[in-house]
C-alpha cells in the first residue's frame, strides 16, 4: 500500500521534473525563434552541449537494457525481477535523448520531412530507423515481461532487444566513426568503445533509478547478493570503457599519426585536457572504481555515488569527444601553416550558452518523468518479497 | 541514376507540376542545367531538358596568380548570393581566402577555398533526408526545402565548405533562396551557369586582372580547363580522401 508521504513525494518529483522540462521547452523555442546565433555553436563547432546530453542519453538507453538482457537472455534469474525497470529506462532515456536531438535541429518543425525522406546511404537515417525500432521492441518486451500469459515470449523478444541494442550502439558510434576527414573520429575503435561506454552508463543509470524508486516506495533497493553483483559488473564496465578509450587514443597516436590532435585534446587545448583527465578519468572512472572495489564501502549508497560520478564523467567525456573533436581545426593543407577568416588553422572557441544547457537538462527531465510515471503506472519494481527477503533463487 | 537523384527528380517533377510558378525561381533553375550539344560543347539547357551527366563542371585555381590580400572573389560571391559578408564565427562564408606558409620552405601561398563539388561528396552520403545532393553535372547543392538543419554534412565535409544559417537572413537575392536553420554552401552560381553564365568569383577575379580561376567543363576535352589540367600539374585538396574534387589547384 502506498503511504501518503510516498504519494506526496511522487507528485513533488513529477512537478519538479515537469518544471525543468517546461523551462527547457521554453529555451528550445527561444533558440528556434532567434536561430542558433544565440547559442555558443558556430560554423566550426556545429554540435554543442545539446548533442553532449543527447548522445549521453541515447548511449545510456541501450546500456540500461543490460539488466533485462542478463535476466532474459542469459537466464540469470537474480536479474529477472528487475528486467521491467531496465526496459522502461531504455524507453525513457531514448525518448529524452531524441527530444534534445530534434529540438536542436535548425528546422525541428521539419520532423515530417525527416520521417518521409530517407537517404539510405546515411548512417543518420539508419539510426532513426534503429531508434524507432528499439521503441517498438521495448514495448513488446515490456508487455511480455509484465503479462504473465506472455511470459514465454520474454526470452525471444529479449534476445531481439539485445541484438538490436548492440546494433544501435554501433550505429550511434558510427555517426562519428564514419567522419573520415576528422582527426578526432575516423576510427574503427569508436563502435566497440561506444558499446563499452553504454554498458557502464546504462548500468549506472539503472542503479540510480532502482535506488530512487525503491526509496520512494519505502523499500530496500535490492538484496545484498544482487547488489554485490551489480557493483562488480559496474566496475568491470568502467574498466572496459577506460580500456577502449585508451586504445582509441593510442591508435590515434601511433598508427594514425594524429599527434597534433592528441596533444590538443590531452595536453594543451584547454579546457579539454582538464575535462578529460580530471572529469572523465579521475572523477568519472578512478574514484568510482575505488568506491566500487573498496570492501568497506559496500553499501547501495556508495554504489549510487559511484553511479552519479560515472554519469558526470560520461558528460565530461562526451564534451571532450564531441566539442573538442570539432574545435581542433580540420587539416586541409598538411605541411602548411594556415590562416583565414573562417577559423582555418586555429582551434576555435565554443562557450555553451544557457539555453543549450537548459535544453540538455530538459532531456534528462523528460527521461526522468517517463521513468517516474511509468514506474507508477506499471508494476515495474521488483516484487517486495524478491527485493526484501533475498532468497537466493535455486540454481 | 542513384536513388537520391531519382527521388529528387520526382520531387522536383511533382513540385514543378503542382506549384509551378510558386516555387522560387532559383530552385526551379536547379533542374534546368546545361546540356551538351552535338559537337560535344556545352550549351545552355532548354527548359525541361534533364541535367546532363556528360558535363562535369569544375574549377581550376592557379595559386601563382592569386594575389595575397585580394578578396575580389569573396566580395563578388557575397554580392551575388546576398550573403552578409561579415566574418563572425556564425556568419556564412561560401568562399574564403586562405593564407598558407610552407612549414619547411617558408613559401607563402594565397588561395580561395570553396565547396570542392566532390564527385564522391561525403556531405551527400551522410545527409539523412537527401537534402544534400549532387546534380548529374557534378554541382553539389542543398535543397533548402528538405534540409532539417542537423549539420551532419558540416561534420562530414573535409573542407569546411559549408555554413549554417544561424539567424534570420536579410538582403536575400531572389535567385538564391537562403533560410535560417538550413545549411548552405557554394552553388557554383548554378543560377547563372544554367543560363550559360560563369560563376561570379571567376568573373571578379578576371575583372581584377588576375585570371586565377578557370571555370568550365572537365569532361569536354576542348574546354580551357581541360587543356590546362592536361598541361600542368594540378592537385585536389586532401586527395587521400578520394572525394575526387571538381575544384583543382595549381602551384600548391
Ligand atoms: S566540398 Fe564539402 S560541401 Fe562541397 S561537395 Fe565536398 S563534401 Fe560536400
Ligand atoms: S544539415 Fe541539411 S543538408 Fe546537411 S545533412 Fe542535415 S539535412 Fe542534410
Amino acid at each position: 500500500m502506498e503511504t501518503k508521504s510516498a504519494r506526496r513525494a511522487f507528485w513533488l518529483l513529477l512537478a519538479a521534473g515537469g518544471a525543468v522540462l517546461a523551462v527547457a521547452l521554453g529555451a528550445a523555442h527561444y533558440m528556434e525563434v532567434h536561430g542558433h546565433a544565440v547559442t555558443g555553436m558556430n560554423n566550426q563547432v556545429v554540435w554543442g552541449l545539446p548533442h553532449v546530453f543527447a548522445i549521453f542519453l541515447i548511449v545510456a538507453a541501450s546500456g540500461a537494457l543490460n539488466v533485462a538482457s542478463i535476466g532474459s537472455v542469459f537466464g540469470e534469474s537474480d536479474y529477472k525481477p528487475h528486467a521491467p525497470l531496465s526496459v522502461l529506462l531504455t524507453v525513457a532515456l531514448l525518448a529524452g535523448g531524441l527530444m534534445v536531438l530534434v529540438l536542436d535541429l535548425g528546422r525541428p518543425e521539419r520532423l515530417v520531412v525527416a520521417a518521409t525522406h530517407y537517404n539510405f546511404r546515411s548512417i543518420f537515417a539508419w539510426n532513426m530507423i534503429l531508434y524507432n525500432g528499439l521503441f517498438a521492441i521495448c514495448a513488446l518486451y515490456l508487455w511480455a515481461l509484465l503479462e504473465r500469459r506472455l511470459g514465454r515470449f520474454a526470452r525471444p523478444v529479449g534476445l531481439a532487444a539485445f541484438a538490436w541494442r548492440i546494433i544501435l550502439t554501433t550505429g550511434t558510434g558510427s555517426i562519428f566513426g564514419f567522419l573520415v576527414a576528422r582527426q578526432a573520429y575516423a576510427s574503427g575503435v569508436i563502435a566497440p568503445l561506444f558499446i563499452a561506454l553504454s554498458l557502464a552508463w546504462g548500468l549506472a543509470v539503472f542503479h540510480l533509478a532502482q535506488c530512487g524508486l525503491a526509496r520512494l516506495a519505502g523499500r530496500e533497493p535490492m538484496d545484498a547478493e544482487l547488489h554485490a553483483r551489480v557493483r562488480r559488473l559496474l566496475a568491470i564496465f568502467v574498466i572496459a570503457a577506460l580500456y577502449f578509450v585508451a586504445v582509441h587514443h593510442l591508435t590515434n597516436l601511433y598508427w594514425a599519426k594524429q599527434v597534433a590532435f592528441e596533444r590538443f585534446i590531452l595536453v594543451s587545448g584547454a579546457p579539454y585536457p582538464a575535462l578529460f583527465w580530471a572529469g572523465y578519468v579521475v572523477l568519472g572512472s578512478l574514484v568510482p572504481l575505488v568506491l566500487l572495489f573498496h570492501p568497506g564501502l559496500a553499501s547501495a549508497r556508495a554504489t549510487a555515488a559511484a553511479s552519479v560520478l560515472v554519469a558526470l564523467g560520461a558528460l565530461a567525456f562526451l564534451y571532450v569527444f564531441i566539442v573538442g573533436g570539432q574545435a581542433f581545426p580540420l587539416e586541409i593543407f598538411p605541411g602548411y601553416e594556415v590562416a583565414s577568416t573562417f577559423g582555418d588553422g586555429r582551434a576555435d572557441g565554443y562557450s555553451p550558452s544557457l539555453p543549450e544547457l537548459l535544453l540538455g537538462l530538459g532531456g534528462l527531465a523528460a527521461s526522468f518523468l517517463i521513468a517516474l510515471a511509468g514506474a507508477r503506472a506499471l508494476p515495474i519494481l521488483a516484487p517486495a518479497e524478491v527485493a526484501m527477503a533475498a532468497p537466493a533463487p535455486a540454481k | 541514376m542513384n536513388p537520391v537523384d531519382k527521388r529528387r527528380r520526382e520531387f522536383f517533377g511533382q513540385a514543378a507540376a503542382i506549384a509551378g510558378a510558386m516555387i522560387a525561381p532559383g530552385l526551379m533553375l536547379y533542374e534546368y542545367a546545361e546540356a551538351v550539344g552535338p559537337d560535344g560543347a556545352s550549351r545552355p539547357r532548354a527548359p525541361g531538358e534533364p541535367v546532363s551527366g556528360k558535363v562535369r563542371w569544375g574549377m581550376l585555381i592557379d595559386t601563382t596568380k592569386c594575389a595575397p590580400g585580394c578578396r575580389e572573389c569573396v566580395d563578388a560571391c557575397n554580392r551575388e548570393n546576398g550573403l552578409p559578408g561579415t566574418t563572425r564565427a556564425t556568419d556564412s562564408q561560401w568562399i574564403r581566402k586562405v593564407d598558407l606558409k610552407d612549414l619547411k620552405t617558408g613559401k607563402a601561398v594565397s588561395l580561395p577555398v570553396l565547396c570542392q563539388h566532390c564527385a564522391e561528396p561525403p556531405c551527400v552520403d551522410v545527409c539523412p533526408t537527401g537534402a544534400s545532393f549532387k546534380r548529374e553535372d557534378g554541382i553539389v547543392l542543398v535543397d533548402r526545402h528538405t534540409c532539417i538543419g542537423c549539420r551532419y554534412c558540416m561534420m562530414a565535409c573535409p573542407y569546411k565548405a559549408r555554413s549554417f544559417v544561424h539567424e534570420a537572413t536579410t538582403g536575400q537575392s531572389p535567385d538564391v533562396p537562403r533560410g535560417k536553420g538550413c545549411v548552405e554552401s557554394c552553388t557554383l552560381c548554378v543560377h547563372k551557369v544554367d543560363k550559360g553564365g560563369t560563376p561570379s568569383c571567376v568573373e571578379a577575379c578576371a575583372a581584377a586582372g588576375h585570371q586565377a580561376i578557370v571555370f568550365g567543363d572537365l569532361n569536354d576535352p576542348s574546354s580551357e580547363i581541360s587543356k590546362r589540367v592536361r598541361a600542368a600539374t594540378t592537385t585536389q585538396l586532401r586527395a587521400d580522401l578520394r572525394t575526387d574534387n571538381g575544384v583543382r589547384y595549381q602551384g600548391l
